[in-house]
């Protein structure tokens, strides 16, 4: 247990990790030989082509889908299943349309068993946090695509978890919307001290947001590719080095 | 006389100062009546050729008396008490049927919707019940439960269970997997998941579901009433015919159209009370 704390919290440390999935009757790989390490404070972004399994990755780092071989550690600890030191942002909000803003907020923390008017004021801080206090009282329907994936990042954040998984949080939303929210969730990682993990297609959104990127290869068991950013922040888009990060990580795709 | 005329006064001066006020509510006013010409139009139309053309003598008055002596009828059977005693033994049987409809189909459709080796195994005999006339089985329930009232709110509730028992099983099956996951991801139970997803998001399927089965509990109600009873509003339309009493046979086919319109009426209310997010923004 005290090696645990000071290995730091909410850090990841994979290996060998692999995942088949069985595809008309053939297993199909989605990870073969992952190694990966996060620590702890930083935020790694995951990319790659699609079918790369970076999704994947991230939902048996959640715990909602278990590994098929290969050691997948949080603060030195296996993971089984879905534990309290995760949250998730998933690319939808996820709202529960019956409840409202902060009922929703609340919700995963009424399931966690702390008392209502506990979670109420836990709920109203994050709420505060995301620029949405004044939106408490009102029902998922009436927000939009932006403010709902806000509500859906406070929720996760409720929960004081060590470990943020984010699965392409921003790509539903209009691109204003998305750079605007970007600008958010960096400051929001900066003042809670969390530890990220970011999956997304938007090579910009992981050069502004991540402290690593990570390239999941298309062929299966090749090695991982890790860029390190390390520009100042807040992040200056126009910055000369981030728009050569970005070209940098575009032409790894095969985009100029 | 004094205070009358400052209240005279002062309802001038109101009426001066907010003549704008005044003119926007006349507007306001004029606006509803459309609206509600609109809605009421064709209905309002529909009754007014209805006691014409029975009065000029388009229709047989004698198949389609006037309405004015339908409503008659219906006044002197309410009044009279007769009516009413109807309506009672009609409410009665149709609302034990459809009460343990409610009380067996929506516990039932819940378990069956969650649990998918129970609903594999008991849907093929659902379908088959489901599509099996109740009134074909009346003479089946009269032989096994006799002619009295327990075969009556049995075929009455044999029908009214399928519409909430389906309609149920179909809103839990249809909870949302992503909310499921959502839910999971943050510890929730089974059982904790069923409470407070499943169950909520399945709320409005349910209503549909008990919304048909009301009005097949008036159906059925009629049909029952009709082959073997001797009191009940569709009693009551059987032999006012057989007596030739049309403006009574109405009165009562009116009575039972209220009935059906408060029983929707009242769900609906029940539904807008315990549905508000589902129609927000939709």
């Amino acid at each position: 247990m005290a090696e645990a704390q000071t290995i730091g919290r909410g850090e990841v440390s994979i290996r060998n990790l692999s995942k088949s999935f069985a595809l008309n009757g053939r297993d199909l790989d989605v990870l073969r030989g992952i190694d990966l390490e996060v620590v702890s404070g930083q935020c790694v972004a995951i990319v790659g082509a699609s079918g790369s399994g970076k999704t994947t990755l991230l939902r048996i780092l959640a715990g909602l889908e278990p590994a098929d071989g290969g050691d997948v550690l949080i603060d030195g600890a296996p993971i089984r299943g879905v534990g309290s030191e995760r949250a998730v942002i998933f690319q939808e909000p996820r709202l529960l349309p019956w409840l409202t803003v902060m009922g929703n907020v609340a919700f995963p923390l009424e399931v966690r068993g702390l008392a209502a008017n506990e979670a109420a004021q836990r709920a109203r801080r994050y709420l505060r946090l995301v620029g949405l206090l004044d939106f408490a009282d009102a029902y998922p329907a009436q927000l939009s695509g932006g403010m709902a994936q806000r509500v859906g990042i406070a929720r996760a954040l409720a929960v004081q978890p060590e470990l943020l998984l984010l699965d392409e949080p921003l790509v539903a939303l209009d691109a204003m919307t998305r750079m605007t929210m970007q600008e958010e969730l960096a400051r929001i990682w900066a003042e809670e001290h969390l530890t990220m993990v970011l999956v997304t297609h938007d090579l910009e959104e992981a050069v502004y947001l991540a402290d690593r990127v990570l390239i999941l290869p298309k062929h299966k068991g090749s090695a991982i590719r890790t860029i390190e950013v390390d520009l100042p922040r807040p992040r200056d888009r126009s910055d000369s080095r981030f728009v050569w990060l970005r070209q940098f990580l575009l032409a790894e795709f095969g985009l100029h | 006389m004094s205070l009358i005329d400052t209240e005279q006064g002062h309802a001038y001066r109101q009426t001066r100062f907010d003549s704008a006020f005044a003119a926007g509510l006349a507007e306001k006013a004029a606006a509803g009546l459309i609206q509600i010409g609109a809605r009421y139009g064709v209905l309002v139309s529909f009754l007014v050729f209805w006691q014409v053309a029975s009065e000029v003598g388009w229709l047989n008055p004698a198949v389609f008396p006037p309405l004015d002596r339908i409503l008659a009828a219906l006044w002197n059977g309410l009044a009279g008490g007769f009516l009413l005693d109807d309506v009672a033994i009609s409410l009665q049987r149709a609302g034990l049927a459809f009460s343990a409809a409610v009380v067996i189909g929506i516990p039932l459709g819940l378990f069956m919707g969650q649990v998918k080796a129970v609903e594999r195994s008991l849907d093929p005999i659902l379908q088959l019940f489901r599509q099996t006339s109740a009134l074909a089985l009346y003479p089946v329930f009269i032989l096994l439960l006799g002619l009295g009232e327990a075969s009556k709110v049995f075929v009455i509730f044999w029908a009214t269970l399928f519409p909430t028992l389906l309609a149920t099983i179909g809103g839990v099956k249809q909870a949302d997997p992503k909310l499921v996951e959502m839910a999971r991801v943050y510890g929730a139970s089974r059982l904790t998941i069923f409470r407070r997803v499943v169950l909520p998001g399945a709320v409005p399927s349910i209503f549909v579901g008990l919304r048909l089965s009301a009005t097949t509990a008036l159906l059925l109600l009629i049909a029952a009433e009709m082959i073997g009873a001797n009191r009940g509003v569709g009693f009551q339309v059987m032999n006012a015919q057989y007596n030739f009493q049309i403006p009574l046979m109405f009165a009562a086919i009116l009575l039972l159209a209220l009935l059906g319109l408060s029983a929707n009426y009242a769900l609906e209310r029940l539904q807008g009370r315990l549905c508000r997010w589902n129609r927000l923004g939709r």
